[in-house]
Formats: C-alpha cells, structure tokens, sequence
C-alpha cells in the first residue's frame, strides 16, 4: 500500500496542473468544509505519530496548542539532517504541493495563519521546487486571504537555513528562524505554548504533514487500518549503508525488519554478514544480526532498546570494525554540538578524543569503562538530544562490541609499542651502543 | 616534573584566540546608510526577505546567503553592508554567520565542492573520493569541505557541487568534477540526483497512468535514473520547471 508514494515518480508532480490532475488539493476543499475540531480528532483517529524522530502522536500535540484570538505559528521541520535519512528530500522534490497541501489544512485545524517551512540550507535545489511551488500554490488560491472562499487566511514562507544539524531540533530550529544563533531552549515552555516569537507554535515534520491531506481524504480510521497497534499507518524508510539497493521505501509499519533491509533493499553486497544497523538514523541505539526479524514499527523498537527514529536504516557489514561506525559517530557529534551544554560540549568531544586514542595505540581497556560512563553522563542532562543522540549508538556499540573493540586497543599497542622501540633505537645516542645499532643496522637494512 | 610544554602565543597550552580584541575601540555600532554603499539588487532582496516576517531580524540567514552569493564569501565589507540595511550591529551578523557550516567568513574560491563524509557514504568509500576531490581541486578554484551528512544516501558516496547533488562517486569522478566546472556546464550530468527514480519498486507499479515499468529503466534508477538511450525523454521528470512570469512570481515571493 503506497499512500505517500502512490506516484511519487510521474513526470512533472512537482506542478500544480499534474497534481490537480491527480486529484490534490481535494482534500484541502473538503477540510475546509469540516469544523477544525473534527479534523483534529480524524488525526487523532487515525493514530499518526510524528514522522521526525521522537514518534509523539500527532493529535494530540496540536490540542496542545492554546485556543483563541492570537499569534501562533506552524512551522514544518525540513531540516533533514539526520545521518542516513533522506525520505523528506525525495518527498519535497518530487511533491511539493503534497506538503503545501498537509501545511494548509493543518494550519486551518489549529486556527494558524503563519507558517513556515524551514528546509536545509544544503537542499539548494530542493528549495528552488518549493519556492515556485508555493508561488504557483498562491496564485491558483490555495494560499492567502479567504482561501477558497473559507474563513481560512494564511501565509506560507520558506525559510532557508545555512547548514547546522542542531537546527533540526525543535527550538534549536526555532532560534534559528528568529535569525539567530541555533541553539537550544530550555523546556518548558514547550514551543506549543511559547514557540517561535513567543507565540503557540505547532512543529511537524515534513513527512507528517504531507499524510494530513489523505487521512483527510480517506478518514482518521481507514489510515489506522494500515500498520498494527500503536503504529498506525506507512512509513517513508531511508535505507543506505551496505545494501545493494539504497533508497526511500514506503512500507507499513510492523514489517519485518529483514523483509526491508533484504527483499526490498536488496540485502548487503556479496552476501556478507550484517555486523551491525541502525533502525533510526544514526543516533539509534544499534542493533546486530540477530535483531533483524523484529517488526518495523514504534513499540517493536522500543522494546528492543533503540528507536525508530527518523525511519533512517544504515546498514553495517562485516567487512567494517565497529571502531570505524563508533569513530565516525563521535567525530560528526562532537562537530555538530552547538556548545551551550557541557556534558554534550565536553562528552562529545573527549569521546572521540577517546576513540582516536584507541587508533594511535594509547588506549586500555579501562577507556571502554570510562567511554561508557561519559555516555550515561549526558544522557538526560543537557536542553536538547544531540548529546544523547551520541551517547545511544557509541554506548551501545561499546556495549554490544566490547571484543572488537579490545582486540583493537590490543592490535593498536602492539603496533605503537613495537613502533615505539624502533622509534628509540633509531634516535636515541646509546653510550658505546649507538655503534653496536650501526653494526648490526648493516646487515639487517 | 617539570616538562617543556609547547604553547600557543597567549600562553594557554589549548589553542585560543591569538590576536585579542582591541578593548581601546569603540564596538561597531549599526553602520550608517549613508555612508555604507550597498548594491541596489543585494538591498532590495533583502528589503523583500525582511518583509517576508514579523520581525526583521529573522531575514539575517537568508540576506546572509545573498551577501555571500554576491561578494563570494562574507567580507568585514558584505557584513557592514547586511548590516547597514538589516540595521543590524556587525557583531550579531558575524556570530550568526559563524554558527552556520554554509557560510564562510574567510575568502574562499568561487566553486564549492562539499564531500559527505559521514557514516553512510564513508562505508561506501567517500574518505578516497575525498582525498582524490583534494588532489583534483588543488591548484583549482574550487573549494572541497568535508561535509556533514548531506541527505542524500541513496548515492553515496556523494558530494554537493554548487548545490548539485551527484552520486554515487568513484575516485574517478573527481577529475570530471574540476573539468566540468571549468567548462561551466552540468557537472557530472548522469549522476546528478535529480534524474534518479525512487527506488522502491512498488512506486512504478501503482503509478499505471503514466505508462507500465520498464524494467530496464528500473534497473538503471540504481546508479543515476538515467534511460538506456540517455535522451531527456527517459528521465523521470519529477523536477518539470514550472513557468512563471516574472511579475508574478514578484507579486507572489
């Protein structure tokens, strides 16, 4: 069942006419003519849960927000920046006006009139789509005052950022809009009460969204059909790493987690072992080859100790070392850290100190112990989850590949100890046995 | 124990800011129009981007990305001239352009080359497209970066040319790269990221209205979308220009 994909490749969607055609902006015309109330509760029938990272059902984070005559804002998250994740990008690109679509009749259920899209700075061409989509979307009336002759009046701005995985964090994101320096607030207030210019702000992903016209379209209780329990619905899965075949996939939530990886992917090259892949972007807890019949769905993930996350697959074969995954992790957090906490400013940082030490042959197994409990440092101690979103995967890689990990400190030090004494033989002046290294340099060089 | 330690010209043993700030200067204040030229074309888009919200001080990353498009990179110059029209001090701008990857507040060379590097693309082999890019690009104008996880995983190993995705990369691809942004057309045109198909299968099979899969082409959606041919036609559109005329496309920006 493809409900976000349905005809994601026809040529020329990114057009108002092909989507029209196709039957878009219907579902808009019949929400305009629902109470924003009972759109609400369709969402919150239907079970969807944020397609961002963290999984909160949709519904109900709208009901958050105050009622009455005042300022509040939608912003939609296409800040993509997750490791491994890629679903928004070919969403955006491809159906722009799905998405523009989902923004309007949100913003009409929440009693919005501003909204903002706020995409990576990166997705240069990503944007341009989205700037003549939004433009083509005014002129035909979809935006702007008494939208199709309804009380709806609303503004859609892009907003472009410049390139700072932080901003992909709620009110990291938000700080970010208001021209500033990305960093994260403290909360609460949560954005739903004080957001962006203190106003009530509803935060969506893109993904989320741009299923908001077909539940609309099809009804809160046909959407909670697909899926299983608690997981309602499809899922736009990014699979990359070690497969033969990388890509977006539009799957029901609670497929089996092998089925997408080997039947749909393509499994890993030369039918090597899966050593190790992340269920949700790269800040998931991993998981190893035995975790791969687990349904792909929140609660299965859940109770096996990650996440699904942002629905982002990377896939680790055996011909890589743990250290490789866990090296590249601490080096990409420790860049990303905006700074304001020190358990993530400071953890991110000496863990990948740490882990190059285990390269250069300086490290003991006692540096796992100190590793793993840098990690449960920050876990729960900073504003935002950039230092947890470090601390998961490296603490469950030194948890679940402490061997590897061992034999390479030991690899190491051996390399740089006898590295080492070659270093002092051919530098140090021994009394008298300077010419003894001579002698012997002869015949051996 | 006393051990000669190496230090860093302020004395610190971690490195700093060598050059202190002049503490005798007055803080730059918010320039004055009259006496800080702006381009005509760089103030009225910035003018546009600060109406755009409710309040102005939101348009510092977009009129960021103008200054930087215009001067190359973001000059002590650029700054004041954002900062004339944004009414802005010199100091918000810079701590704001020096918080963001994209923007680059030393001078840097007109082309840029962003290599992703992160884990995905590095299990595919990005680190040896990124030390080829290097030893291509060298004594070129362009700039290569190591760059965050670009979204685009489904080429890795990939790099951003210009803002052109391109993927998946060999340690071959690096000389194409240079040599095309020499010649100033599309770079490395068949593994640009616009022309790949989904790669899910099931998208081609309910999609019957325009025409049945081929399965050749689906095929060649693997490494670039690109049909056997290679002719325009074969493409997979999704990214069909819109055409607006210009007046309009004012009226509605």
């Amino acid at each position: 069942m493809k409900i976000l994909f349905g005809r994601i490749d026809e040529p020329g969607l990114n057009t108002l006419a092909v989507y029209e055609r196709r039957g878009g902006y219907a579902a808009l015309r019949r929400a305009l003519e629902m109470e924003p109330a009972e759109i609400v509760e369709e969402i919150s029938k239907s079970g969807l849960r944020g397609r961002g990272g963290a999984g909160f059902p949709t519904g109900r984070k709208a009901s958050f927000l105050p009622k009455g005559d005042m300022d509040k804002y939608l912003v939609c998250n296409a800040d993509e920046s997750e490791p491994g994740t890629f679903k928004d990008r070919e969403l955006m690109q491809k159906s722009p006006h799905m998405l523009i679509e989902g923004i309007v009749i949100a913003c009409w259920a929440a009693g919005i009139t501003r909204a903002f899209i706020y995409i990576r700075g990166e997705y240069e061409h990503q944007a341009r789509i989205l700037e003549a989509a939004i433009a083509e979307a005014a002129r035909a009336g979809y935006l702007g005052e008494r939208i199709l002759g309804s009380e709806h009046t609303m503004s859609l701005v892009l907003h472009r950022g410049a390139g700072a995985y932080i901003c992909g964090e709620e009110t990291g994101l938000l700080d970010s809009l208001e021209g500033k320096r990305g960093n994260p607030r403290l909360k609460p207030p949560f954005p739903a009460i004080e957001g962006l210019y203190h106003g009530p702000t509803l935060i969506n992903n893109v993904e989320t969204l741009a299923t908001i016209p077909h539940i609309v379209t099809m009804g809160g209780e046909a959407y909670a059909e697909h899926g299983v329990a608690n997981s309602a619905g499809t899922k736009l899965v990014s699979v990359s790493g070690d497969v033969r075949r990388p890509g977006n996939y539009e799957i029901e939530l609670g497929t089996p987690s092998r089925e997408i990886i080997f039947d749909l992917a393509g499994g890993t090259f030369d039918g090597r072992e899966v050593m190790l892949w992340f269920p949700g972007g790269s800040s998931s807890p991993v998981l190893t080859k035995d975790d791969l019949d687990i349904p792909y769905d929140f609660d299965s993930m859940a109770k096996a100790g990650t996440m699904l996350g942002s629905g982002a697959i990377i896939v680790v074969d055996d011909s890589h070392h743990p250290l490789e995954v866990a090296l590249k992790l601490a080096k990409f957090y420790s860049h990303e850290s905006c700074g304001k906490c020190v358990p993530c400013r400071e953890g991110t940082t000496w863990t990948y100190k740490m882990l190059q030490r285990i390269e250069t042959g300086e490290a003991t197994p006692m540096d796992l112990d100190i590793m793993a409990s840098v990690q449960e440092q920050i876990i729960g101690n900073c504003l935002c989850v950039l230092g947890d979103a470090m601390a998961m995967p490296v603490g469950s890689i030194v948890q679940k590949f402490r061997a590897p990990l061992e034999q390479a400190i030991e690899a190491a030090r051996a390399r740089h100890d006898s590295g080492a004494l070659e270093h002092v033989v051919a530098t140090t002046d021994f009394v008298g046995g300077a010419r003894v290294a001579d002698e012997h340099a002869g015949p051996a060089g | 124990m006393t051990q000669n330690v190496p230090r860093f010209a302020h004395g610190s043993r971690v490195p700093g800011w060598d050059d202190a700030v002049d503490l005798s200067k007055p803080p730059a204040v918010v320039p004055d129009p009259a006496t800080t030229p702006v381009p005509e074309t760089l103030r009225s888009a910035i003018e546009a981007a600060m109406g755009k919200y409710p309040d102005r001080r939101s348009a510092a990353i977009p009129a960021l990305h103008l200054a930087q498009a215009e001067h190359g990179w973001l000059s002590p110059a650029a700054i004041a001239q954002v900062a004339a029209v944004m009414r802005l001090t010199p100091a918000y701008l810079t701590s704001v352009a020096s918080f963001y990857d994209m923007f680059s507040l030393v001078p840097k060379a007109s082309n840029d080359v962003f290599v992703c590097t992160n884990i995905s693309c590095s299990l595919r082999g990005a680190d040896e497209f990124y030390a080829a890019m290097q030893a291509a690009a060298e004594g070129e104008d362009v700039d290569v970066r190591e760059f965050e996880c670009l979204g685009a995983c489904d080429i890795a190993p990939m790099a951003s040319v210009n803002g052109e995705f391109v993927g998946p990369l060999t340690p071959d691809d690096a000389d194409r790269i240079v040599r095309d942004l020499a010649t100033g057309g599309p770079v490395l045109e068949h593994k640009q990221l616009r022309y790949r198909r989904c790669a899910d299968p099931g998208v081609a099979l309910e999609a019957g209205d325009f025409g049945p899969p081929d399965p050749a082409a689906t095929e060649l959606a693997d490494t670039a979308g690109l049909g056997p041919h290679g002719d325009a036609a074969d493409r997979p559109g999704p990214s069909a220009p819109i055409e607006l005329d210009a007046e309009e496309e004012d009226a509605s920006g």
